[in-house]
């Protein structure tokens, strides 16, 4: 069938998330922003909802199963409180989503664990590069066997909490396929470079990595002799960043709706004139399409049908249409869209990044 | 029911005995009746009458069973004194489960029939929005009386007549009056109707009927309006003209008179009392059909858009041009990064016209979603089928094939059932909160 109601369920841990974002992202996510660093009292609050442990079957120490389209509906409550935050937030899952995904059993049962207890897991991946034509499936950095050993080597940024890391999901291609290799943090040859400093979601720390000679036993390639298959991790990607960017995106129009009604210009409120309500109406109209394409997708996932197309699709729709209603929102509040006393600036910036993160962000 | 996305099996099996007239029946006579404005489309129409008389079986006993269930709450309402509490009792466990996908799979048709052609489609035989005017307000016994002609003998055709010249998306300022006349009994219709789609079919080329809005009471404004079961060969009643169009040239679009055109009585649909204040329960109806008939025109524009994508990428498919998902989008040529737009608007169309339907199913509000759908399948129509004029160079601007066709046809769906314009201004007094007062 074709029917669109969350189950119970979802709807509990969807106003669980959505009241945490509401209280906690929302009242720091400026000060964060500013600050360029995620509060740890937040992040720490956040872990304890426990969404990723929800996430990890029961044997490895979790209590759920994976569910793409679960996690579609809470990201859109994060990213709605905050997206640098959240980023933050979703990093282990970086490691954690492909372990449990690709893994081994051997793999699973050894990592899986770290990521269901009460402390925020110091993991992280690194898989983009500097380089302005970026692609996944065509990576720079290279892992190569020999011996017992892969021996990776390549340059990363955008890794997500490098500095404390311990342990590194390193993405690199071995014969020209793309492959993911654990690394520990400590392993000799891991420098963690420079700051970077983006446009955007700048409360998340994000770092240059070089890999030089890094040497992993062969054992710590994900998904053993498998290995993985990426275009299934980026097909996952899509579905998380969709959902965050309807989240973004939800927000920039609900601020702009409420300001229009009660922004008065020559007399009434701005959004009794067509120009600034048929604005917010194609918002809404984009939104709530851009949320069936993801949800499409994340459905299509979990019952195990291809969803490498409706995903792109989607994500390719939502690059678009986060811009569109994130401008949109400055704009509705003119002048004052520009200044950073309202959040409208900092979403506007955010939605920029969601078509330059493809692959930097799974959940 | 929870988040869910898969095509229910009833439908999927109904859909490949649609796409078989869809690319039988219906593509092979395109061009032809493009060229030729005003003939038939009798292949189509034989085809689709047998299906057509089953279906309208099965709704009008549906409608019929509603109906006397609201005739009996009314009559007990009565007599218990409170003379308005009229509780609409919710269908039978099996009508609920037969209804429960109708509009779902209803969509999926037309989607199918407009991917085939938007015009002929239109030719469709059976009650049509006249016909579900009838259903929606109609007594046991009117539904009876007017509906039982499209499950028996002929292709028949209803219609709905509602715009004037000088009353388009303002339909409350209609100028077609009708008056009754106590000695006979009867009302009087005098008025001009326009753009009335299958107008012609109904009244003179078959022993239909035509859903006529006309006011009883000019000074009562929208509580004024009524709807009136005109039938075919009503003295008075007059086709003056069929259009001639950019495209849906297939389509019969009529122009009516109404001269001192007398109709019985019990030919008002609904109430003949007029209401003013809470009352405008006729104009308000009126409204509320087009919660159900958006997401129609909806599933039609988005037909036409997949049928214009279809051609572009399979002929681009030929010259070696590939769709690819799942690249990095620098990746992309700009006619690939095109293609990918088309076929994304449309799906997000497409999704927002499920979900429409989907709550219409489910009986509930649906007017902000049926809205939604339309005004996006009405621009992303237009926009894909005009990409893929201009994608197919030479030929597509030719007439050796059918696109050029397809943007004429499409442009239709973001025009009638409300402009793309007049459902933005709805979904937007819908999620400001704001009344037509507030928000002109």
């Amino acid at each position: 069938m074709y029917s669109f109601d969350m189950t119970p369920e979802q709807k509990m841990l969807v106003d669980t998330v959505h009241k945490y974002a509401e209280k906690n992202l929302r009242a720091v996510y400026r000060e964060a922003e500013e600050s360029k660093q995620t509060p740890e009292k937040v992040v720490q609050m956040g872990w304890e909802l426990g969404l990723l442990p929800g996430l990890i079957d029961a044997q490895y120490g979790g209590y759920g199963e994976y569910s793409a389209l679960t996690s579609a509906l809470y990201l859109e409550e994060m990213a709605w409180g905050d997206l640098g935050i959240t980023l933050h937030l979703l990093t282990p899952n970086l490691f954690a989503i492909p372990i449990a995904q690709f893994g081994t059993d051997q793999q699973k049962a050894q990592y899986l664990s770290m990521f269901c207890g009460d402390a925020f897991p110091r993991a992280t991946a690194a898989i983009v590069e500097p380089v302005v034509q970026f692609d996944p499936a065509e990576l720079r950095t290279t892992a190569e066997k020999r011996g017992d050993e892969y021996v990776i080597n390549g340059k990363k940024t955008y890794v997500p909490l490098a500095k404390q890391a311990e342990l590194f999901l390193v993405y690199a291609q071995e014969n020209g396929v793309t492959q993911a290799f654990i690394a520990p943090g400590n392993a000799s040859g891991v420098k963690v470079g420079k700051r970077v400093k983006l446009m955007g979601v700048q409360a998340l720390e994000m770092y240059e990595v070089e890999f030089e000679n890094v040497a992993v036993p062969k054992a710590n390639r994900l998904g053993g002799l498998k290995g993985i298959r990426i275009q299934r991790l980026l097909t996952l990607s899509r579905i998380t960043l969709g959902a965050l960017a309807v989240g973004v995106a939800r927000a920039a129009y609900e601020y702009a709706l409420n300001y229009a009604k009660e922004r008065v210009a020559f007399g009434e409120p701005i959004a009794h004139r067509q120009s600034i309500a048929f604005m917010l109406a194609n918002m809404r109209i984009e939104i709530e399409a851009t949320r069936l394409m993801v949800w499409e997708a994340a459905y299509k996932y979990d019952a195990g049908e291809d969803a490498t197309k409706a995903a792109y699709l989607a994500k390719t729709y939502a690059d678009k249409m986060v811009l569109e209603v994130t401008d949109g929102a400055v704009q509705v509040l003119g002048g004052h869209g520009y200044i950073r006393d309202h959040p409208v600036e900092l979403w506007l910036r955010n939605g920029r990044g969601f078509a330059t993160l493809d692959g930097a962000v799974i959940a | 029911m929870p988040i869910e996305f898969k095509l229910p099996e009833s439908i999927e099996r109904q859909l490949r005995d649609v796409q078989v007239i869809a690319e039988h029946v219906m593509r092979p006579d395109s061009r032809y009746l493009d060229e030729h404005e005003h003939e038939r489309p009798w292949r189509y129409i034989h085809a689709m009458w047998p299906r057509m008389k089953e279906m309208e079986r099965a709704n009008i006993a549906a409608a019929k069973k509603r109906a006397l269930k609201k005739q009996e709450a009314l009559r007990a309402a009565q007599t218990n004194g409170h003379g308005v509490a009229v509780v609409e009792a919710p269908p039978a466990e099996e009508e609920q489960e037969r209804e429960s996908i109708a509009n779902l799979s209803l969509i999926h048709m037309i989607e199918m029939l407009s991917w085939g052609d938007a015009g002929i489609y239109l030719c469709i035989p059976g009650g049509a929005l006249g016909g579900a005017a009838i259903q929606a307000v109609g007594t046991p016994e009117q539904i009876e009386r007017f509906l039982t002609r499209y499950t028996e003998g002929e292709p028949k055709w209803g219609a709905m007549a509602m715009t004037e010249p000088q009353a388009g998306s303002d339909t409350s300022n209609i100028q077609t009056t009708a008056t009754f006349d106590p000695e006979t009994q009867e009302w009087i219709l005098n008025g001009q109707k326009i753009f009335c789609t299958n107008g012609k079919l109904a009244l003179e080329e078959s022993d239909g009927l035509v859903v006529v809005w006309a006011t009883v009471d000019k000074k009562a404004g929208r509580a004024g309006m009524k709807p009136f079961v005109v039938e075919a060969g009503t003295p008075g009643v007059v086709v003056a003209k069929v259009e001639e169009k950019l495209g849906i040239r297939a389509s019969d679009t009529a122009t009516i008179i109404f001269d001192n055109a007398r109709i019985p009585a019990d030919n008002i649909l609904g109430d003949a009392e007029v209401k003013t204040g809470v009352g405008d329960k006729g104009f308000k109806g009126a409204m509320k059909t087009f919660d159900a008939t958006r997401p129609i025109v909806a599933a039609s524009a988005i037909g036409v858009g997949r049928a214009a994508f279809e051609f572009t990428r399979d002929t681009l498919a030929k010259e070696g041009v590939k769709m690819e998902y799942g690249k990095p989008r620098w990746k992309l040529s700009a006619v690939q990064a095109d293609l990918l737009e088309m076929e994304a608007q449309l799906r997000a169309a497409w999704l927002l016209t499920l979900k429409a339907a989907a709550l219409l199913d489910a009986r509930r509000e649906n007017k902000l979603e049926s809205s939604m759908a339309k005004v996006k399948a009405g621009r992303a129509v237009t926009i894909v089928t005009q990409k893929a004029v201009e994608l197919l160079g030479p030929l597509g601007y030719s007439t050796e094939f059918l696109v050029e066709k397809w943007m004429r046809d499409a442009k239709i769906n973001d025009i009638y059932e409300g402009t793309g314009q007049i459902n933005t201004l709805i979904v937007a007094r819908e999620i400001l909160g704001y009344t037509r007062n507030e928000l002109k």
